[in-house]
């Protein structure tokens, strides 16, 4: 039977992982002291799960970690081992060590073995000492065979648990399995068979005992037995040609027992000497490449291309015969396109949302560890998980969270010392919260630590000369000053933070995201991070403008507000340009047609318009001749066959066939601030 | 020979060139020059269609078009080659090239006409000479003389390249 099962592959993995986070969250949910038979169980069957099917592909070393942590895991469901938080905490870091070997198969690349090592022992200390009942222990056929003779064959005792048969599998098949491998010889125990009046017809009542002379390894038989390991008894021992008793056998089977581990551990940590010490951590989590989706919703689906199908032929029978009487009829069929269109732009862009708990769900890992360094007590909330959105953005935001929440547990909350003394609870609350609002998705993230430090900020700032000392910052603009490039106030750099690259870099994949993030802290009282996003990254809402002939579509998202200007209004400052006067603020006036290098049709700025827009924390007013129409608009990249510009986002398609370009107010803000060389050349006009 | 028979050994004629390990390259128009491009690498030819401008972008750079959904860069030759620059006419096209790079890239070049397509053994294949310190040299891979003219033969993924563009 040679089946390329190498295609299966990829599922094998996305369930492994799948289980490896239900195993994980399971373990945590152990840990706050329920001590849940059902919980366990879970776990159990995940690690059984991956362990068969890491055996079915052939992932040796794989399966026979995950053996160790399921018959840790086995002794705590039959009530043989107490859950104790030691026993949690090594299984949490095998779950880790796990997820970092499935991910190497899975790319192909080295493991740390050191570390595997180092798991597996600590594994085998909570295991030593217990005899191994389980004598599927995958160690070298060769330590067991200290007595110096090679067996000539196999002593099988079979007896499948009652419900076997249920599983699907046969009795039959595997005598038949076990048939090939040598001679067989089979002695029914039919002694548990019921009387035919109590017998159930899927149940298993029948034992067997065997004897199979053969010289294959010991391995083999237990592999045809592999799949009915859990429901059956099953004992296999080395039959000699001197008729040794098998309880000879058992006691060498588990004198070699203890050995055998140590040979195991041995040779693992040879192996890793061998190896260099790299430490090859899996950077991100891979990107799985499949998604699962509602049945519900693919209905759903199939029901509006039905209706669309319906509307098309309507429009078509409707254009066939054309007059002019029949224009109602056709602007209704149109209508009806563009609601049925609008429908399946919603239904697929839902199929590609799936609910943030997907990206929440690593942080109570996250806290618990972090905590458990850092000494601090903590209370994570996670309200909103089912709140949906795309796929593509939960991925990408994924690590700016993470990043958030680190600065939370690292910068924002203190230690129960510090907190009692400042008149808090001991206990830090750190609050995630995510929802839908308008057509974005908000997610915040709340803490009741001791706030920005705009002293310590400011200090930071004018030391690294970002701001001068004698600049007059208000609280938002000292916060927003932590976005800055290279900014920490950490004193000490650990591995937690403190390097100064994260602010600059979380709000940069925000941005790139469509989305923006803001600050709100007080001093001692906490800190609050809110970024919104929008609920997709293709579509977007714009604003069409016109400069000079030229039309370009804005983010709705960064307008706002458009006023019409007045020339008293206007401050010239020698060095900054000209500055508008709007309330309290005073804004940078960009004159788009100067930033473009294109010939203008309007200059007085009475004549135009003045669009206020927002981009990485400023405001600036961007000098326009007109303001056109809204709607959504299809992001096109511009990178895909050209390049990256500053001051564009990328392209969309007009309905009249041609390319408008959308822009993009940081890089706009950026160009006003460094013209671009580029200025004088004026090209050719071009007509179509 | 009948003009059954003349055909027939034409059509013998292309054969055998093709099987000579010959390659096909596309001509076109500039001015009084003609180029060549490899077949294979040309997507499509349209008519010249309204384009986009990129701000601050080289004068060579016509714009962006849509290209059935896709956004694709349009170079004018004529204004790379820092030639003199011709009005558009009913006759000018642009010629959708696949470039080869990093990554695969689709880029339009504006040209005054098509021409031909040839068969061309690879050993009658010039190598380009020195024009001195013209631009055209960095991007032309060779010679090759086809009926009466000699037609040059573009190295598109230099021409066209991510840095050349931009």
């Amino acid at each position: 039977m040679s089946i390329d099962i190498s295609q299966f592959h990829d599922v094998f993995f996305e369930e492994s992982f799948e289980g490896l986070d239900a195993m994980e969250s399971g373990l945590l949910n152990l840990e706050d002291g329920a001590a849940d038979i059902e919980e366990i169980n879970t776990i159990f069957r995940a690690a059984h799960s991956i362990k068969g099917g890491a055996g079915t592909f052939g992932f040796m070393a794989v399966s026979e970690f995950t053996h160790k942590m399921e018959t840790l895991l086995d002794e705590m469901r039959n009530g043989q081992r107490e859950v104790t938080p030691e026993s949690t905490n090594v299984l949490l870091e095998a779950v880790d060590v796990l997820r970092e070997m499935l991910t190497a198969v899975q790319q192909d690349k080295d493991t740390d073995d050191a570390r595997i090592a180092l798991v597996c022992e600590q594994l085998d200390d909570m295991l030593g000492g217990d005899e191994s009942s389980d004598i599927e222990q995958e160690s070298e056929t060769a330590s067991t065979d200290s007595d110096g003779d090679q067996p000539i064959g196999w002593k099988i005792n079979f007896r499948p648990h009652l419900h076997m048969l249920q599983t699907g599998n046969d009795p039959v098949r595997l005598l038949r399995e076990l048939e090939s491998l040598g001679e067989l010889s089979v002695n029914l125990d039919e002694s548990q068979l019921p009387l035919f009046s109590d017998l159930e017809p899927e149940d298993s009542y029948l034992a067997w005992q065997m004897e199979l002379i053969s010289d294959v390894a010991k391995e083999d038989v237990v592999e045809i037995f592999e799949w009915v390991e859990d429901d059956c008894d099953l004992t296999i021992e080395a039959l000699f040609s001197t008729a040794e008793t098998s309880a000879e056998m058992s006691e060498a089977e588990s004198a070699v027992a203890e050995p055998a581990e140590s040979a195991v551990a041995i040779e693992v940590t040879q192996l890793a000497a061998e190896k260099t010490e790299t430490k090859q951590k899996s950077s991100a989590a891979p990107v799985a490449a499949s998604i699962r989706v509602g049945t519900d919703k693919i209905d759903s689906l199939i029901n509006m291309v039905g209706e669309l199908v319906i509307t098309q032929s309507m429009l078509s029978q409707v254009g066939d015969n054309f007059t002019e009487e029949m224009l109602p009829q056709l602007i209704d069929g149109l209508a009806q396109l563009e609601r049925n269109t609008r429908e399946m732009q919603e239904g697929v862009m839902r199929v590609r949302m799936l609910p943030i708990s997907f990206a929440f769900n690593r942080f109570p890992r996250l806290v618990h560890d972090l905590t458990d360094k850092s000494g601090k007590k903590v209370d994570l909330k996670l309200t909103g998980e089912q709140t949906e959105l795309d796929k593509t953005v939960m991925e990408k935001i994924g690590d700016p969270l993470v990043h958030l929440v680190r600065n939370s547990l690292d910068h924002g909350l203190e230690t129960p010392e510090v907190r009692l003394a400042a008149g808090k609870n001991e206990t830090g609350l750190l609050n995630l919260n995510a929802y839908h609002q308008g057509g974005n998705i908000v997610i915040e993230i709340e803490d009741d630590g001791a706030g920005l430090n705009e002293e310590k900020i400011f200090n930071k700032a004018v030391e690294k000369g970002l701001v001068n000392a004698d600049d007059k910052l208000n609280p938002e603009k000292i916060h927003e000053l932590i976005f800055m490039a290279g900014f920490s106030t950490a004193d000490v750099v650990s591995d937690i933070s403190g390097r100064g690259v994260g602010m600059d870099v979380v709000r940069k994949n925000i941005h790139s995201l469509g989305g923006s993030i803001e600050i709100a802290s007080e001093k001692n009282v906490g800190t609050k991070f809110t970024i919104r996003l929008p609920l997709t990254l293709a579509i977007m809402d714009g604003q069409t403008i016109r400069v000079a002939n030229e039309n370009y579509i804005l983010p709705l998202i960064s307008i706002v507000e458009s006023i019409e200007i007045k020339d008293t209004d206007i401050k010239q400052v020698s060095g900054k340009g000209e500055l508008y006067k709007l309330r309290d603020d005073y804004v940078p006036v960009i004159r788009l047609y100067e930033v473009f290098n294109i010939e203008p049709q309007i200059t007085d700025l009475e004549d135009g318009l003045l669009v206020v827009v927002e981009g990485d924390g400023q405001k600036v007013g961007l000098f326009i001749d007109d303001l056109l129409g809204q709607q959504q608009v299809v992001i096109k990249s511009l990178e895909t066959n050209y390049r990256k510009v500053v001051g564009l986002s990328g392209a969309t398609i007009l309905g009249d066939g041609t390319v408008a370009l959308i822009l993009d107010v940081p890089g706009l803000i950026s160009l006003y601030r460094e013209p671009s060389s580029k200025k004088g050349l004026v090209k050719p006009e071009r007509a179509a | 020979m009948s003009d059954e028979e003349l055909q027939v050994n034409d059509s013998l004629d292309v054969i055998s060139e093709i099987e000579d390990g010959a390659e096909q390259f596309l001509t076109f128009i500039l001015g009084d020059e003609e180029y060549g491009v490899e077949i294979l690498r040309v997507q499509e030819i349209k008519g010249w269609d309204t384009v986009t401008n990129i701000p601050n972008s080289p004068h060579y750079l016509c714009g962006v078009l849509n290209l059935r959904g896709t956004i694709v860069p349009v170079v004018d030759l004529r204004l790379r080659f820092e030639m003199a620059e011709c009005e558009y006419t009913a006759t000018t096209v642009i010629v959708v090239l696949n470039i080869e790079g990093e990554t695969q890239r689709t880029v339009g070049i504006v040209v005054d006409g098509m021409s031909d397509t040839h068969n061309v053994i690879p050993s009658d294949i010039k190598p380009s000479p020195d024009f001195g310190n013209t631009i055209k040299t960095d991007y032309i891979t060779g010679l090759v003389t086809l009926g009466d003219n000699m037609v040059m033969l573009l190295d598109i993924d230099r021409l066209l390249s991510v840095e050349a563009i931009g």
